[in-house]
């Protein structure tokens, strides 16, 4: 517990100390609301509108975690294929980095002409593409960059290259994988809100942002950006913990070394 | 292995050539002729690019000749690869970080198909040789340099190969653990009977470790002397004797062909 709160500590009172700022400043400036709310009233007016925020949170989430895993999955498969063979790495490289350079968020009018305005689809769609890309060039290098002596190990003992991939580079690229997830859970979040903007259900976290700005209910509006904060912390939070199972030796390097 | 061969090691007429064709086109060895018998503790020492480490990678067949053949064992090297008759250890000692100290000496055991319980009986054997019984569950990063080395020979001797090629293992130790390390090989070794080909840059390490040394030149690889070192047992007091002395002096005077101002 005292370990906890030493390493959150600092954090939390930097966070806290901010809020309590922006309240005080706040309330001596008294600023017009459109420019920003106070985060007292922000808080109520998330409070007194949790039903319907949870209800969007919700629909916005099952996009995020459907779209995060197809894009995972694609990703990571892309990558063992690229890092397998020779014919993969030279086709699928260039044709993921020209994926890439599409503004992706600029295709979410595109994919509602072809999955159905209100289809979940388009916006899943949206989010796998953004997700893919970070998961497979990470994965890829931690596939690939594997120390030499080490394959010259794997060798000497006359190992499969199944056995190679299965003993050396998986392992190897966990850090690199987790270090994506984590950069993808975030664009998870940012890709389904923003491709909600444009089209899907309407009770989720985009459209509930949209209309209450568009109203001039600015509290309600943050509350909701407040409410997809906290999804992409929790998604953030459980990619590290993931990490944190799927590699015990980092920690116990960790506390070999205190 | 039933039979034992005569020679561990014979290289004969080697040439090794890299890039081929290439602008960047370089001889690394020319002309290597070596024999190791069975059971002797043999050194390469020499300068950086004097090619003793791709000799080393040849007789364990990760490359091949581009002229001349390696046998290994009576038998091709790629054979003696396939057939594991030689275990490796490297400088980095190449431990997989994300397995334990016993996982990582089952590593070869498990990929030649090793019972569960054989492997475990085995790795406990192992660990008691290199004197780290109480660590089977630590990860690699939780051991010091030269812990990691003993758990690399432990893993390299793990499946009982007849051979042991090792390439700098004791290069990125301080003086005092190296030493030691040094004492604890040649136990190991006079233990096991192993033939151990050791590649190193330090002459005292040579001199103190191997019954003969193999000193060579670089641009291109060839072997200047072939020196043989009979100072008898070695004890602590050795380091310090007439003898040792004289042994280092003659292989410093072997590798003194370099004039040039490079090195």
């Amino acid at each position: 517990m005292a370990r906890l709160l030493r390493a959150v500590g600092p954090a939390l009172i930097l966070g806290i100390g901010g809020l309590v700022l922006w309240e005080v400043s706040f309330a001596i400036l008294q600023p017009e609301g459109f420019v920003l709310p106070a985060p007292s009233e922000i808080l109520a007016a998330f409070f007194e509108n949790i039903d319907e925020i949870w209800a969007a949170t919700k629909n916005t989430g099952y996009i995020v975690v459907t779209g995060l895993i197809g894009g995972v999955a694609l990703g990571v498969f892309w990558a063992l294929l690229v890092s397998r063979f020779r014919v993969a790495n030279e086709t699928l490289t260039p044709l993921s980095i020209a994926l890439n350079a599409i503004p992706i968020i600029a295709l979410a009018p595109i994919f509602n002409a072809w999955f159905g305005l209100l289809s979940p689809v388009s916006n899943q769609s949206i989010v796998v593409i953004l997700v893919f890309f970070p998961v497979f060039i990470n994965t890829t290098k931690g596939l690939t960059e594997v120390q030499p002596d080490e394959i010259e190990l794997m060798r000497s003992y006359a190992a499969s290259s199944w056995d190679v991939s299965r003993m050396v580079r998986i392992p190897n690229a966990l850090p690199y994988f987790f270090t994506s997830l984590k950069i993808a859970s975030s664009l998870a979040v940012i890709g389904a809100i923003v491709a909600e903007y444009f089209g899907g259900r309407q009770d989720a976290l985009g459209p509930l942002i949209v209309q209450n700005a568009g109203l001039t209910r600015y509290a309600d509006a943050w509350a909701a950006v407040l409410a997809g904060s906290l999804l992409g912390i929790v998604l953030y939070l459980l990619s590290g913990i993931f990490e944190r199972a799927s590699m015990p030796w980092e920690h116990a390097a960790e506390t070999a070394g205190s | 292995m039933t039979d034992k061969p005569t020679c561990a090691v014979e290289v004969s007429q080697v040439t090794k050539v890299f890039n081929v064709g290439k602008p960047n086109q370089v001889k690394a060895l020319d002309d290597i002729n070596l024999t190791v018998s069975n059971g002797a503790f043999v050194s390469l020492i020499g300068p950086s690019g004097c090619g003793k480490s791709t000799l080393l990678r040849l007789i364990a067949a990760l490359t091949h000749p581009t002229e001349g053949t390696v046998c290994v064992n009576d038998k091709s090297a790629d054979q003696a690869r396939l057939d594991r008759d030689y275990g490796m250890a490297f400088q980095t000692s190449a431990l997989f970080k994300w397995r334990t100290i016993t996982d990582n000496i089952e590593l070869p055991l498990q990929l030649m198909g090793w019972s569960r319980s054989k492997r475990k009986e085995r790795v406990v054997e192992m660990l008691d040789l290199v004197k780290l019984s109480e660590f089977g569950d630590h990860y690699p990063n939780e051991l010091s340099g030269g812990m990691r080395q003993r758990v690399a020979i432990a893993r390299a001797l793990s499946f009982r190969p007849s051979l042991l090629l090792m390439d700098e293992p004791f290069g990125a130790l301080d003086e005092m653990t190296r030493e030691h390390m040094q004492t604890e090989l040649l136990e190991i070794w006079n233990r096991t009977g192993k033939t151990v080909v050791f590649v190193t840059h330090s002459i005292p390490e040579a001199v103190f470790l191997s019954q003969r040394v193999i000193v060579m030149s670089p641009r291109p690889g060839r072997i200047a002397s072939d020196i043989s070192v009979d100072i008898g047992e070695r004890v602590f007091e050795t380091r310090e004797s007439p003898e040792f002395f004289a042994k280092v002096t003659e292989v410093r005077e072997a590798l003194r062909f370099d004039h040039g101002a490079d090195e």
